[in-house]
């Protein structure tokens, strides 16, 4: 079995940190992992991505080759979009709704959101006004994640709910317990 | 059973490096090479040991530094990206000479594609033309493994050892096992007189270099990280080099295709396998990461018309970074249908941070300068040089680190004015000091803007050398004092800014004006360890 994610957004949005849960849990799991990030420039406002693969099997490059990503999980809706290509047909996508404009030549939203809509396994969610009401806005990464958990086949939610306890576990109890609100109000939105 | 780690190649050739008994990591920070001396600087055991770990000023400085460890016995671990090696090329070649005493690795951190660089040149050439051996690792785990060899092999050679790795593996996570942990080495200075390179010396060292490498040559055919797989049915043979023989691996395994394969993560390059591999294949594709290095230098080995194909025939791209995609394209793999790219798409750039101070210095130079339409505007290496892009657009140009200062400067000298340098306070440091004293000496009509935020920004907020020093060292080289000005780059300032900028351009000498404020990343990073 393997699982291979685009984890995409704008820097500074914090998809390494969803990458670090699935990572602890893979690990502590025995499953393979690589996981090949951005550092550097493109860090500073804009877009960027990491390929995050997962297998029980060997592993060998660590970019996921276009056309076979079984998934994107995206903190921007465009940013999203932006790795059609690399996602296999009929593979899922699940993303923040809520665009975030820091362009002069952002496109319509509507637009953006109806060329979303087209796809064809789709889960959006505005998950930084939930995260907003979860009393948590730094938690709108563990919402997408969350949404995430029930469809990643290799990893379950209870594992990955188990990781991001040791994740946060250095910044005390009330840090993980609202995280853990953010992970399982992701993970009802989409089972 | 081994402890497994996740980690970065980074991390792992540091923790790599802690467990190979290293006395001192030496560097300045660049990506992606940067995360090897931040782990060193934080690990627990690397802090109980004393490894000495702080950044240098420049590469230049960090080698020589590492060199003078060696001389005294002890391991010592050099980290730049590519083009650090341009800045330590002196001391780097010369270091072949002299040859070693404690282990020395220099690790350099090459980056196809350009992702955070300049250019994409080649760390084996330097490595090849200093005739040191390399080592580049496909994996995190042999990255690890690979600086205990690098060590002994300097050791046992008395020679530098080159670690080259490039971005994606610098940047990207796999488990690791961690292995055994070596003590470092006791103090033990070289009595050597071969360190003296005065000419009859150097001659005798250059000479001992020579004839090590048959040894090393011989080193290297037998090393286990070159390893050569013959397929008796396949006529296409392929060379992979460090990363790239990922690639192949998941064409191969994707395809069923069939091909004779040999690994490459150890140079010199392994003659002796290099000729049976061509001797069971009908050609051979040559796929490194890089410059087309192994692809040249084997056709000196199996002669001309020797079939050979890579980056230079056009099999692979002949710029930018391999992937999975151009690997499996070159071996013949059918491509696969893709999703069409999506329609609502607009490019995302890197940009100044909100509240950022560069951006209130180049809306007060853009201001000054809509009155000198002849003004031209010398870029620096940093998260300033996005000052070039819209909406700013300040800059002409951006060459290397330092270069601001001389090529405004020599722009001067040709009689353009106002000629401005735009340099950031790391950049400075690293490599500005010595153009600024040249255009004192010169009394050349420039004006150098110094952008201090505290730190040096673009690859995350190392520490800055010459934090709190500028205004001392300005003066010592010879500015006059009342033309270092110092301001607060804020909107409200402006009026203040744009007046100083004014004066000093109609000053006819050098004059260096220093906005200094703190970097907003770094600054959001002090108010919450504050809280």
């Amino acid at each position: 079995m393997k699982q291979d994610i685009i984890l995409s957004g704008v820097g500074g949005q914090g998809i390494l940190s969803i990458a670090t849960v699935i990572g602890e849990a893979a690990t502590a799991a025995g499953i393979n992992l690589k996981q090949a990030e951005v550092h550097g420039m493109s860090q500073r406002g804009g877009d960027v991505q990491s390929n995050l693969r997962l297998s029980d099997s060997e592993i060998y490059s660590d970019l996921i080759p276009s056309g076979k990503a079984d998934m994107i999980i995206a903190m921007e809706p465009m940013e999203a979009l932006r790795y059609l290509p690399m996602l296999a047909k009929g593979g899922m996508i699940i993303t923040s709704s809520t665009p975030l404009v820091n362009i002069p030549d952002y496109p319509s939203f509507e637009a953006l959101q109806a060329e979303l809509d087209a796809q064809p396994n789709v889960y959006k969610a505005d998950v930084e006004t939930l995260a907003k009401e979860a009393g948590n806005p730094k938690g709108a990464n563990m919402i997408l994640l969350g949404m995430a958990a029930s469809h990643l086949g290799i990893l379950t939610a209870d594992q990955l709910r188990d990781a991001l306890g040791r994740i946060f576990a250095r910044k005390g109890e009330a840090v993980v317990e609202s995280n853990r609100k953010c992970f399982d109000l992701g993970l009802k939105l989409t089972e | 059973m081994k402890e497994k780690r996740l980690l970065l190649g980074d991390e792992a050739i540091a923790l790599g490096a802690i467990n190979a008994g290293l006395s001192g990591v030496y560097a300045y920070p660049g990506t992606p090479s940067t995360e090897i001396t931040e782990f060193i600087q934080t690990d627990p055991a690397a802090l109980e040991k004393g490894i000495r770990s702080r950044w240098c000023t420049n590469e230049k400085t960090a080698m020589e530094a590492a060199l003078g460890m060696s001389y005294a016995g002890k391991r010592a671990l050099v980290c730049m990206k590519h083009v650090g090696m341009n800045v330590c090329a002196d001391a780097f070649v010369n270091s072949a000479i002299t040859g070693t005493n404690g282990g020395l690795v220099v690790l350099a951190a090459d980056d196809p594609s350009m992702h955070s660089s300049q250019n994409e040149q080649d760390s084996r050439f330097y490595a090849s033309f200093a005739m040191v051996p390399v080592f580049e690792p496909s994996t995190q785990q042999e990255a690890y493994d690979m600086v205990a060899e690098a060590f002994d092999l300097s050791e046992r050679y008395a020679t530098p050892v080159v670690l080259r790795v490039v971005t994606r593996l610098a940047h990207s996570r796999a488990g690791v096992e961690v292995g055994e942990v070596r003590a470092q080495n006791a103090l033990n200075p070289s009595a050597d007189r071969g360190w003296v390179l005065l000419p009859a010396i150097a001659r005798r060292q250059y000479a001992k270099l020579i004839d090590k490498q048959p040894a090393l040559l011989e080193d290297s055919c037998n090393s286990r990280f070159n390893k050569l797989e013959i397929d008796p049915q396949a006529g296409l043979g392929i060379i992979a080099c460090g990363i790239a023989y990922n690639y192949v691996r998941e064409a191969l395994a994707s395809s069923g295709l069939k091909a004779s394969v040999l690994k490459v993560s150890r140079y010199p390059l392994p003659e002796k396998q290099i000729r049976e591999l061509a001797a069971a294949s009908s050609r051979i594709l040559v796929i490194e990461d890089g410059q087309p290095v192994v692809e040249s230098k084997i056709h000196e080995l199996l002669g001309a018309g020797a079939p050979i194909e890579g980056r230079l025939t056009g099999a692979l791209p002949r710029t930018g970074e391999l992937t999975p995609d151009n690997v499996a394209l070159a071996l013949g793999c059918e491509a696969p249908q893709l999703n069409a790219q999506a329609q609502n798409l607009a490019a995302r750039p890197p940009q100044l941070c909100p509240g950022c101070g560069h951006r209130d210095v180049y809306a007060a130079l853009n201001k000054v300068l809509e009155e000198y339409p002849d003004a031209r505007v010398f870029g620096d290496i940093g998260c300033y040089t996005l000052g070039a892009l819209p909406p700013f657009k300040t800059l002409a140009s951006c060459v290397d680190m330092g270069a601001s200062i001389t090529m405004a400067k020599g722009a001067a000298d040709s009689g353009l004015f106002p000629a401005v340098a735009v340099i950031g306070d790391s950049t400075f440091t690293h490599s500005g000091m010595t153009g600024l004293l040249d255009a004192v000496n010169d009394n050349a009509n420039i004006t150098v803007v110094i952008s201090d935020n505290l730190t040096t920004a673009m690859t995350g907020g190392q520490d800055s050398a010459g934090t709190n020093k500028f205004e001392a060292i300005c003066k010592g080289l010879g500015v006059e004092p009342e033309h270092i000005r110092v301001v607060v780059p804020i909107p409200a300032n402006m009026p203040q800014i744009t007046e100083i900028i004014r004066e000093e351009i109609n000053y006819k000498g050098v004059s260096v004006i220093i906005p200094r404020r703190e970097c907003m990343q770094t600054l959001r990073r002090h108010q919450a360890s504050r809280k």
